[in-house]
């Protein structure tokens, strides 16, 4: 197995009750770069997204079927524990969703579940998390007040603090930026660049100049099938398909 | 040359004559009020030239129809208290835990099926409940516990309970249920366990609903009368265990009332509880509004 493949999708089939939203999905995920999820609305790029940390465990009429590996090990084996899964795999949200708690608290959260008392560990990790997310300059003097006095982009950033805290290997991104301003937007971009080093990063999004800007791989979905993946390059100035051209240059019919 | 009139037209009339009347309606219904409080206070006061107002509140004995006559109504309070505490301690865990369980843990079937049932409870009669806790809970208790009488202050804290449960329940179910799905999601993907996401998040962000449901479902049990009437025993004397009869304020009044002689001292010293009775469930509606103002959240979410 190739060690940098991080995380892989292997013949992934996914059914919300009787329509099936994913069908045979291969796909892999490599170490320290940034593969981003295109296609058009519906195509089950979130459903993809989620099923790489279970998060459509909490979908009671839904059903997998074939494996995602995470360094070689499948998730959806039955032994595997959910909750220790999730710890290693961060996710942030298409609308930024901080807990109604202090900017403090909120990126302490993760800490706290996983067990972390020590006080002086948890104020240095908070910390450090603001940092990493480009947050900590605009939020230190407002550390102990409420998130939802943040604005969207901060509240996003927060959001992305609060994933990091728990020192994720992978964080997935569901249209990280759909909510939010221009500017706000090109911050969270500079942010996955720099995050890359560390960790293994997936994002979706419906903005091609933002797929072209930040990913180093690129996979275009339609009606729940995997069309293409390549290199980000490549798919955005020659691609194989057709489809796949039509969808990028906006002429998709 | 025809332009927009800016004058007030027809339509802009009728609003204001609408909005009139509606502030109308809104003022009889508050004169009303003042005018039943006002009735309260002046058929309430005069007891007090003959009793000080310290032993009518701390006066340990209520027998109003002997000669002197004795109006301390202390036992009444307490015994108030008491039933309306006990049935807290019963209603408020039992409520909040079920619509725990049914907004979080039970099947959206069961849900579907519990939620209506529990809320068709609510609309029992008082009068029904205070049958049920004299015919069915009251020789129970009398043989499981050995007590003297089965209507007694935990019979009626607990048919209060159950006036008050399914009020608790529905309203904090809605509440907790509410709580939106990104907030859930958000602390399962930090690896928070389903518990830990309950305890930390969503009781957290519905606690302003629980502590409405809270408010709701006890002010029906305050002032209630048709049940400690029926349940609590009657005695007037201070408890001094769960299973002593006792005999509230709204209990003494809807008992003696029809018994007093209009504008006699026994009838002014009622209404003097009544008093009483209001400055409790205003002070209760105080404080629990204050409480679900502190916990509602401030600021929200800006984009
Ligand atoms: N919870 C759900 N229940 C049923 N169908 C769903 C659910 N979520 C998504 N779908 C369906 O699955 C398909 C893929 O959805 P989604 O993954 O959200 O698409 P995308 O993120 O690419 O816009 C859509 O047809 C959508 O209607
Ligand atoms: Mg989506």
């Amino acid at each position: 197995m190739d060690s940098s493949i991080k995380m892989a999708v292997n013949d992934l089939d996914f059914f919300y009750a009787d329509f099936q939203a994913l069908h045979r999905i291969l796909l892999k995920f490599t170490s320290n770069q940034v593969t981003a999820l295109i296609g058009p609305s519906g195509c089950g790029k979130s459903t993809l997204l989620r099923c790489l940390n279970r998060m459509n465990d909490l979908i009671p009429y839904s059903r997998v079927k074939g494996q995602v590996l995470l360094e070689g090990r499948n998730i959806y084996d039955p032994n595997v524990d959910v909750v220790t899964l999730r710890r290693h795999i961060g996710m942030v949200f298409q609308k930024p969703n901080p807990f109604p708690k202090s900017v403090f608290e909120n990126v302490a959260y993760g800490l706290r579940v996983n067990g972390m008392r020590d006080r002086s560990m948890i104020t240095e990790r908070v910390e450090k998390s603001l940092k990493q997310a480009a947050l900590w300059e605009e939020v230190k003097d407002r550390i102990h007040e409420s998130a939802l006095g943040l604005s969207g982009g901060q509240q996003q950033r927060l959001c992305i603090a609060r994933a990091l805290a728990v020192e994720p290997e992978i964080v997935l991104m569901d249209e990280p930026c759909s909510a939010l301003d221009p500017i706000a937007t090109q911050k969270i971009e500079e942010l996955i660049h720099q995050l890359k080093e560390k960790y293994t990063i997936v994002i979706v999004t419906h903005n091609m100049q933002q797929a072209a800007r930040v990913s180093d791989v690129t996979a275009f979905f339609y009606l729940g099938k995997l069309i293409e993946v390549d290199e980000t390059k490549k798919i955005f100035t020659r691609p194989s398909l057709k489809e796949t051209s039509d969808y990028i240059t906006g002429r998709f019919g | 040359m025809k332009g927009i009139s800016y004058t007030a037209s027809g339509r802009q009339r009728k609003e204001r004559s609408i909005r009139l009347v509606f502030f109308a309606i809104a003022l009889a219904s508050i004169i009303t009020l003042g005018l039943i409080l006002l009735f309260l206070f002046m058929e309430g006061l005069p007891i007090f030239k003959k009793v000080s107002v310290q032993d009518f509140l701390l006066g340990k004995y209520w027998y109003p129809t002997d000669d002197p006559a004795d109006f301390g109504i202390f036992a009444l309070i307490m015994a108030s208290i008491a039933v309306t505490g006990v049935s807290a301690v019963i209603s408020i865990p039992l409520g909040v835990l079920t619509a725990l369980y049914l907004a979080e843990a039970a099947s959206a079937r069961l849900r579907q099926w519990v939620k209506p049932v529990v809320e068709l409870l609510a609309a029992l009669p008082s009068v029904v409940i205070g049958f049920f806790g004299m015919v069915i809970v009251a020789p129970f208790l009398q043989d499981v516990f050995n007590v003297a009488t089965g209507l007694n202050l935990f019979n009626a804290a607990l048919m209060l309970a159950f006036m008050s449960i399914p009020t608790i329940c529905s309203i904090s179910e809605d509440a907790i249920f509410g709580v939106p799905a990104e907030l859930k999601e958000a602390s399962l993907a930090l690896g928070a366990t389903h518990w830990e996401t309950i305890w930390r998040v969503i009781i957290p962000a519905s606690i302003s609903g629980i502590c409405t449901a809270v408010i709701l479902g006890m002010s029906r049990a305050i002032g209630e009368t048709m049940v400690v009437l029926m349940v609590a025993g009657g005695a007037a004397m201070v408890p001094g265990s769960l299973f002593d009869p006792v005999r509230p304020m709204p209990a003494s009044i809807a008992a003696e009332m029809a018994e007093a002689p209009f504008r006699g001292d026994h009838y002014y010293a009622l209404f003097a509880t009544g008093i009483v009775l209001f400055a409790f469930t205003l002070l209760f509606n105080v404080v629990a509004d204050y409480i679900s103002n502190r916990y509602r959240q401030v600021g929200a979410a800006t984009l």
